[in-house]
């Protein structure tokens, strides 16, 4: 039997006890507040009342280590959006819109709290510091967005295709990447008699 | 890399061992010709020294200490899968063994991959729940959930408190149905064959009532943007309580046949063993995360629909090995089974979908007398409905942990983007971690424990 158990470290959501009020199903609750978020001196929106951090490539690794040093210890999602045949969305007052948007999901566990970071990055520069080393749980999902969109992650141990086979060429989700179709040749059917 | 490989430019030199005499090799097919080592190319040789099999080893992770001596001579690389039967389904898994102690190992996934993500912003969000049912297919209900809520998020409706009761219902079963299913697979690739048959058997109550309810007995389509496609069927509370009746007893069973017996702890306690910081950092999540003690459920830390006024508990492990993965799903069954009881009871009175004639299409009868109808009905089910610009993302307790549907909108009536965070995806990252090690014989108890399923991995 190994001895590895919970511990301390980790901050685990404390236990309701009696007569304590348990998490409300008010999703308001579950999200970073404004005056959290802006906190972090980059611009702030809010869609359909989920908090997101817009944060450029300079940026991008020091507000994530910062959220993570603010009790962000869970990436959920990493994901990245093509945005090149919708240019004209709505982004707060001093973000430029670029063709590519990486999409990052944090939860902390011990503020049962969302938040999210929004990254433009432009086509000629898709380029981002992988977050693998402040959390480990990235690594496939870099490897898909690195699959599945370009984007490419500097410091990534392995930045190899993950769902298409090795030798493929271009990256599926982009818009410009046409939906495969195979012909079906139908038999033609059997006559009645 | 070691000294023994000379770089890609060094000019072939004939030893010994480079002669054509030691470049034939005696194979049971015959005798087959080799290259000279010399020219592998560098690529190939960092693939077979195993240079792409690795760990996380950053601050987080401590991956160094591997308490079995690496003799670098004597490991050896090997696949399992994808045909393997205990990888459940087509999951590939490169392991770098030294004797039968697996020191590094990789999955590679993709096997399964059908672009599930592009072919949903080709269909409507009318259409879009027939694709992501598709994706995990164990757990259905829960696809088709999270898509809808992140639809309803955008469109910024409520739906009906039926509807939702009813969702909870389905999900609540599927998640009993999902673990059944585990259960029989996680026995029967841990030598238990008659726990196999047990498992089917009870899941069978669940897929018949799933049958009669949606039509199907998966990729059910039966919860969508709006509300659920119908009604429950006439005496549905009959047949739950059978369910509710019938099934705590076979967990009983399964506790005498399994919980107790010495063989089946003797393979599952103490191997594949993540701790809560292992399993925090790879963001593992569902009986994996809890299964080291991290008490972490959606349900209960962020409840969605009417979870905040029901009661139950989250089980949680102490020490992320195999068996408190199996003790969890067990011990999830029969927190299901509360949770179900609890719905039975609670079901409000209703409708079962949203009064919006822009989202929901007016029932089969009034299309013969109302133009109206006729339009809407038309428009529906050619255009779909229109979704107001905006970004959100959902996430929801499945049996395997937190699925997500990140959706964007552009204002028209296909998803823009739509992309689903899947449990199984992220959960894989820990098998090298569980593994490490271990031995091959444990290696299909760890990835039994994993509990993945590839059609929701690949996507």
């Amino acid at each position: 039997m190994s001895t590895a158990g919970p511990t301390d470290s980790v901050a685990s959501p404390p236990a309701p006890r009696a007569g304590e009020t348990l998490p409300t199903a008010d999703p308001s609750a579950h999200a970073m507040t404004a005056a959290e978020a802006t906190g972090y001196g980059v611009p702030v929106s809010f869609s359909r009342g989920q908090p997101v951090l817009h944060v450029d490539q300079a940026g991008y690794e020091e507000v994530i280590a910062r959220l993570r040093d603010d009790g962000f210890n869970g990436v959920v999602d990493l994901t990245a959006v093509d945005y090149l045949a919708h240019p004209g969305r709505e982004l707060p007052a001093g973000v430029r819109a670029e063709r590519f948007e990486l999409v990052v999901n944090l939860v902390s566990y011990s503020r049962r709290q969302r938040v999210r970071v929004r990254v433009q990055l432009p086509e000629h520069d898709a380029v981002l510091p992988s977050l693998f080393y402040v959390y480990p749980g990235t690594e496939a999902m870099e490897r898909e967005a690195y699959d599945m969109m370009g984007i490419v992650f500097t410091g990534h141990p392995d930045l190899s295709r993950i769902l298409m086979p090795e030798d493929w060429e271009g990256h599926p989700l982009r818009k410009d990447y046409a939906v495969g179709r195979v012909p079906v040749q139908f038999k033609q059917s059997p006559g009645t008699r | 890399m070691s000294e023994d490989q000379p770089p890609q430019t060094a000019p072939i030199v004939h030893t010994a061992e480079t002669d054509a005499e030691a470049l034939v090799a005696e194979t049971s097919e015959g005798t087959q010709e080799l290259q000279p080592r010399t020219l592998t190319e560098s690529a190939e040789l960092l693939r077979e020294r195993g240079a792409v099999l690795r760990l996380p080893d950053g601050g987080v992770l401590d991956s160094a200490d591997i308490d079995v001596e690496i003799t670098d001579d004597e490991t050896m690389i090997i696949n399992m899968g994808p045909q393997h039967p205990s990888t459940h389904g087509v999951l590939r898994i490169m392991m770098e063994l030294d004797g039968e102690t697996v020191l590094r190992s990789k999955p590679i996934i993709g096997y399964l991959h059908t672009g599930m993500e592009k072919t949903g912003e080709e269909l409507t969000y009318v259409q879009g729940g027939t694709n992501v049912t598709r994706m995990d297919y164990l757990a259905p209900l829960f696809n088709e959930l999270v898509f809808a809520l992140a639809t309803e998020a955008l469109l910024e409706v409520e739906v009906p408190e039926r509807a939702t009761w009813i969702r909870m219902l389905l999900t609540e079963l599927n998640r009993v149905s999902s673990h059944l299913l585990w259960m029989a697979t996680n026995g029967m690739d841990l030598g238990a064959v008659s726990m196999m048959i047990y498992g089917f058997r009870e899941r069978e109550m669940v897929l018949d009532f799933f049958e009669k309810t949606t039509g199907l007995r998966m990729n059910h389509n039966f919860i969508r943007p709006g509300g659920v496609a119908a009604d429950l069927p006439d005496g549905w509370q009959e047949d739950v309580n059978e369910i509710l009746h019938v099934i705590p007893g076979r967990l009983d069973e399964y506790d005498d046949l399994l919980t107790g017996q010495p063989i089946f702890r003797e393979r599952t306690q103490g191997v594949g063993v993540l701790t809560a910081e292992e399993a925090v950092a790879l963001g593992a999540t569902g009986p994996i995360l809890r299964s080291t003690g991290v008490a972490w459920d959606l349900r209960r830390d962020m409840p969605y629909m009417f979870y905040d006024q029901l009661e139950f508990d989250v089980v949680v492990g102490s020490y992320g090995d195999a068996f408190d993965r199996y003790a969890i799903r067990l011990n999830e069954i029969r927190e299901s089974l509360r949770i179900i009881a609890q719905i039975v009871e609670r079901m409000p009175e209703g409708d079962y979908r949203i009064q919006d004639k822009k989202v929901t299409p007016p029932p089969r009868r009034r299309i013969d007398e109302s133009m109206e109808a006729l339009i809407h009905h038309f428009k529906i089910f050619t255009e779909g409905f229109k979704v107001p610009e905006g970004e959100v993302y959902v996430g929801v307790e499945t049996p395997r942990g937190e699925i997500g549907c990140y959706l964007v909108s552009d204002g028209s009536p296909k998803p823009y983007r739509l992309h689903i965070r899947d449990a199984s995806f992220v959960n894989l990252q820990s098998l090298p971690i569980m593994m490490r090690g271990g031995l091959v014989a444990d290696a299909v108890a760890v990835i039994s424990s994993v509990d993945p399923v590839m059609g929701g991995v690949d996507r």
